[in-house]
């Protein structure tokens, strides 16, 4: 513990804060795309599943079959096949923009089928209620299940979150930035033990807080 | 006010509604009762459209639910005010707008809205609550919040599915209490489905029992309870139960309908059967007659026969109880 070099090399001072940024911009950017993406999906699910207000068996069960398949792909097999797209998307398959777009891809199906499980709480009586009132579907949906259900979305999308960390670190295996990058190409091939030590203790605490953020959220919109 | 004609409902094989005509006159308190399977909840929802009839008609107010959709089905259902067992109130939301829900659906302005709601939460005896969520509620206050939403849009009828059966007593009181105000003061038609006697008893005008899915009786409260030997009234009034220990002892019920207490003791005493003989009784004054039964017993065959030989030459129906 007293090597003068311990903690004090290039990796860690000089990379370690713009990798921590990456990956929290990262992690913000695919989260924040996946809930705004994923949210409709889920609903879309949730709606047209054989309970919902707006049944349809036959387009439940395509919507069903994608979101399956994508989440049945490992995620570092999911960046490299996704690379043309990406490609397409942000004009290069390196850096942290690039890795958002599989991240955000990875994460849609994901949160949207966490979302269809938040409805699906939501108890038919609330919903009966609002349809005796009068209101549309469209209005079931803001006025009822999306804001019932938002304590459980609020989690979900916590969930999301720190998945996405992780799968952040994953893609830094194929050039895509942030704390994974450099954690894999200098505490693991340059064999630097204090670099990946660093590493984790800093995506540990990410996870932390933005599991302590989460819960705090998720606690004052709850009224139940 | 409410008009149903000829209303039948199948699921499949199962008939859960058949042949029922029943018609509510503005202002009246309507019971329906039943056992579970009856029947009720069917009925419930054909009447706000949630279920459509296989055939038949549902009119309120003139207009029929039945033949009703989209845009149309969903104005015509705010003309329904809709009390739920289990309140069904939004825990996303305070009591105030709770309440000013229909109105938002129907696409009042806030603050026209949240005034509607601040007066029904007086009306309703919650004026100092307007800001908590449902949790914080008791079961009662969450009941009168769900009374308050039911009444937001003004409708004409108000639908109460089981409305105390999750309560206690004293507040199944107060809550029977405000929804019969409601139709003092606004002239509101009710329509109460329960399954608790006391319920029909306490408030409802009229009275409909559903059995089987069909309409099993209906009438007027006072009819319908002085009805001699029927089995609504003796659920209505209902006595203790009683067991027989002694071999030959009958027990003979008399019902007070037509008649008065006096006459009926009168009558048994003529025949040697004293007040000492009563075994339980029930009685009760609805719109100034006394309603209700007395059960005696009796030592042996020969002597019931000759007091209930008795008793209708005076014009009171008896019966044969247990033996």
């Amino acid at each position: 513990m007293n090597d003068p070099m311990w903690f004090d090399n290039p990796a860690i001072t000089q990379q370690m804060l713009p990798a921590t940024i990456e990956t929290l911009l990262m992690t913000a950017w695919s989260t924040g795309l996946a809930v705004l993406l994923g949210l409709p999906l889920g609903i879309w699910l949730f709606t047209s599943s054989k309970s919902g207000i707006k049944a349809r068996p036959a387009l439940y069960r395509v919507l069903s079959l994608i979101v399956d398949i994508t989440r049945s792909i490992p995620f570092i097999i999911l960046i490299i096949a996704l690379i043309p797209f990406t490609r397409f998307m942000v004009g290069t398959a390196l850096g942290w923009q690039a890795t958002v777009v599989a991240l955000t891809v990875g994460a849609i199906p994901f949160y949207a089928r966490l979302v269809e499980n938040s409805l699906r709480e939501v108890s038919e009586g609330k919903v009966e209620a609002a349809l005796m009132m009068g209101a549309s579907n469209g209005q079931v949906i803001r006025q009822v299940y999306v804001p019932e259900a938002l304590p459980g979305l609020i989690g979900a999308a916590t969930v999301t979150s720190v998945t996405l960390v992780s799968y952040t670190a994953m893609a830094g295996a194929v050039g895509g930035g942030g704390l994974g990058a450099l954690a894999i190409s200098y505490g693991y091939q340059r064999y630097q033990s204090d670099t990946m030590l660093a590493c984790i203790i800093v995506l540990v605490l990410i996870v932390a807080v933005i599991q302590f953020l989460g819960d705090r959220f998720a606690r004052v919109v709850d009224h139940r | 006010m409410i008009e149903l004609r000829g209303l039948r409902k199948v699921f499949g094989d199962t008939v859960a509604l058949e042949e029922i005509d029943l018609s509510v006159p503005a202002g009246e308190i309507h019971g329906i009762v039943g056992r579970s399977g009856a029947g009720k909840s069917t009925l419930i929802r054909c009447l706000t459209g949630l279920d459509r009839p296989t055939s038949g008609s549902v009119a309120i107010d003139g207009v029929d639910l039945s033949d009703q959709a989209g845009a149309e089905m969903r104005q015509a259902r705010r003309s329904i005010g809709m009390v739920f067992q289990h309140v069904n109130l939004l825990d996303s939301r305070t009591a105030l707008n709770n309440v000013a829900h229909p109105l938002q659906i129907a696409g009042v302005s806030k603050a026209e809205r949240q005034a509607k709601a601040r007066e029904l939460l007086e009306f309703v005896g919650l004026g100092d609550r307007v800001d908590n969520y449902p949790s914080q509620l008791s079961g009662g206050q969450r009941q009168r919040v769900g009374i308050a939403r039911a009444l937001a849009a003004e409708p004409k009828v108000l639908l109460c599915d089981e409305p105390t059966s999750a309560l206690d007593a004293v507040t199944t009181d107060q809550i029977l209490g405000l929804i019969r105000s409601l139709r003092d003061r606004l002239g509101i038609t009710v329509l109460i489905i329960t399954h608790e006697m006391s319920v029909v008893r306490e408030i409802c005008d009229s009275v409909t029992l559903l059995a089987g899915g069909r309409v099993a009786k209906t009438g007027k409260l006072a009819e319908v309870i002085s009805e001699p030997g029927s089995d609504l009234a003796k659920d209505l009034v209902p006595l203790p139960p009683v067991g027989l220990d002694e071999g030959d002892t009958v027990i003979v019920e008399a019902s007070l309908a037509g008649s008065d207490l006096p006459t009926v003791l009168g009558s048994a005493q003529s025949v040697g059967v004293s007040a000492d003989s009563i075994l339980a009784g029930a009685v009760e004054t609805i719109e100034g007659r006394q309603i209700g039964r007395i059960r005696f017993t009796v030592p042996g065959a020969d002597k019931s026969e000759e007091l209930i030989t008795a008793l209708e030459a005076d014009g009171i129906y008896a019966e044969v109880a247990l033996k």
